[in-house]
């Protein structure tokens, strides 16, 4: 057990790079799952295929699929994701400035990948919000746009959190994938390097690991519960 | 779906139509153009798209073409051997675990009041400390990383003397994981079940675990066989990830074949790789909407079944068990 204290910073870091390639994908998911949701339900139908279609094949996609896409179809078509080394943003997240895009293909599959479930989520919210709602909106007036903004989209947010937090849970377990994608310093790398590297023991290395991926999901995961059965007592 | 959105946006009339016309079709314009100056370009400029590049894969006369598919035929059948395994033994293993977990909490309620004081402590004791200790095992590898419960059990099982092929640590991760979450699909479906179903169960005299197995599982079973099939879609998903401990199925056997080719085609290959695990898994949710659509349909028509009009009391009982 000396391990975990001894290794203390190689633990920390990792789950500090782990929590920001989180929150970097999770932000990122959640804005283009909206957008995507909103395709899937606008009045165009062209906007509501590109959705259905994304969708559909990011869905039963393997989360490895997407990633080599991103590892090997982007530099292909001569990127190398460098749109998210946003000045102010990479102050914070230094990774994003590396030389090296995998950090940046990362954020990109997760991002990608997910968002695709918190479109879901958002239109099982839009699904759970009354038609009558909707239906008063209309015959004020409202646009498609102003009724998603000021009707429809804030009373689907109280349906949506609980899915999207599982959601948010599954991505920070999917992140996990990273270390095995070319990122250099994440948990799971951590991992690999603790244990094929240096030849640390395997037990007290797999408790650290496991620790800084369950400080990540088991709060969430609690909270869920929580807001779950709040929810069901309040129906 | 289109129900529900008619609802955000009128009925459209000429006016709209027209111009849902017209902006359908600039935006078609504008995609096009975008897919062909962002991806098409790059990639012909690359030269992506010539034939030396796609014929090992679709074209049946090419040279490399049999060879090509026999290897990745091999690749598939490990991916669909682990799968298969994996499947069948979170299965088990999760309704095994459901069932523990159902019959342990009603041993929770147990006083075993006809055994000496001391003895019915200890009893009560021990059916505490098990329940606290299963309930830790299935947050702790609900909340873990799939890849790295395989990661571990790759490195941990030779370390404590146990040596396996790769199959099988891959197959073991896979199971740790799938059994704790669909051990708690079925736990949560059979705790959904209207309390009426153990009282009548109870009052003709079934154990609670013969209550478990001929009342709860059955119909946790039904209630949850969509959540079941999106779980096993996810376990068919997740296969790919025994590349991380060198396992050879599909993604990894499509990897190691690319440097074999006269030319190599890392993006045509995943993308035919890609293309097929998109349709099997495609296949298998749309099995999961058909099966929901279904039970669906078999709950409605037996309320609608009784004749005679229910006291409004009964109704709404219903409705909080929904």
């Amino acid at each position: 057990m000396g391990l975990l204290i001894d290794r203390f910073d190689v633990f920390a870091s990792g789950f500090w790079l782990t929590l920001q390639l989180c929150i970097l994908s999770g932000v990122g998911a959640l804005l283009l799952g909206t957008l995507v949701a909103v395709l899937r339900i606008s009045p165009l139908p062209p906007l509501r295929w590109v959705g259905t279609a994304y969708v559909t094949v990011i869905r039963n996609a393997p989360l490895t699929v997407v990633w080599f896409f991103a590892a090997f179809g982007l530099p292909a078509l001569g990127s190398n994701a460098d749109f998210l080394n946003i000045p102010g943003l990479n102050v914070v997240f230094s990774r994003l400035s590396f030389d090296l895009p995998y950090f940046r293909f990362a954020v990109i599959a997760l991002s990608v990948y997910t968002a695709a479930f918190v479109c879901e989520a958002i239109r099982s919210g839009v699904n759970a919000v009354p038609p009558g709602q909707a239906e008063a909106g209309r015959s004020l007036g409202l646009t498609f746009g102003q009724n998603l903004r000021y009707v429809v989209l804030p009373q689907s947010w109280k349906a949506a959190v609980v899915p999207l937090g599982s959601v948010l849970i599954a991505m920070i377990k999917n992140s996990a994938l990273a270390g095995f994608m070319g990122v250099v310093g994440d948990l799971s790398n951590a991992a690999q390097e603790l244990v094929t590297a240096e030849g640390e023991a395997v037990i007290p290395v797999f408790i650290g690991i496991a620790l800084g991926y369950l400080v990540m999901t088991m709060p969430l995961g609690l909270l869920l519960d929580r807001l779950e059965k709040q929810r069901a007592v309040a129906r | 779906m289109s129900q529900n959105s008619s609802v955000l946006y009128d009925a459209p009339g000429p006016r709209t139509r027209r111009i849902t016309l017209i902006t359908s079709l600039v935006m078609a314009a504008l995609i096009a153009v975008g897919v062909y100056a962002f991806i098409y370009q790059p990639l012909a400029e690359r030269g992506e798209f010539t034939m030396d590049k796609w014929g090992p894969l679709i074209d049946p006369d090419h040279p490399e073409f049999s060879p090509l598919w026999k290897f990745l035929g091999k690749g598939f059948r490990s991916t669909l051997t682990a799968a298969a395994l994996a499947i069948v033994s979170s299965l088990v293993l999760g309704t095994a675990l459901a069932v523990l977990r159902v019959q342990l909490r009603a041993l929770q309620r147990r006083r075993f009041t006809g055994l000496p004081t001391p003895a019915a402590l200890a009893l009560r004791g021990l059916s505490w400390l098990i329940t606290v200790v299963t309930r830790f095992c299935v947050e702790v590898f609900r909340g873990i990383p799939v890849v790295i419960t395989i990661f571990f059990v790759w490195v941990i099982l030779p370390e404590v003397g146990i040596e396996l092929s790769l199959l099988w640590y891959l197959v073991i991760g896979l199971t740790i994981y799938n059994m704790v979450v669909i051990g708690e699909i079925l736990r949560s479906g059979m705790e959904g079940l209207p309390g009426g179903q153990v009282e009548a169960a109870q009052a003709i005299g079934l154990t609670s675990f013969q209550a478990t197995r001929m009342v709860l599982l059955p119909q946790g079973f039904r209630v949850m066989l969509p959540a079941l099939i999106s779980q096993l879609v996810v376990v068919l998903k997740d296969t790919s990830l025994g590349f991380i401990i060198s396992y050879e199925e599909i993604m990894r056997t499509a990897r190691l074949a690319i440097p074999l080719l006269e030319t190599p085609n890392t993006i045509q290959m995943f993308f035919v790789v890609g293309v097929i695990y998109i349709a099997a898994n495609y296949l298998l949710s749309k099995l999961a909407e058909y099966v929901q659509r279904r039970l669906s349909r078999a709950r409605t028509t037996r309320t609608i079944a009784p004749t005679q009009p229910l006291p409004s009391t009964v109704l709404t009982g219903q409705a909080s068990n929904v």
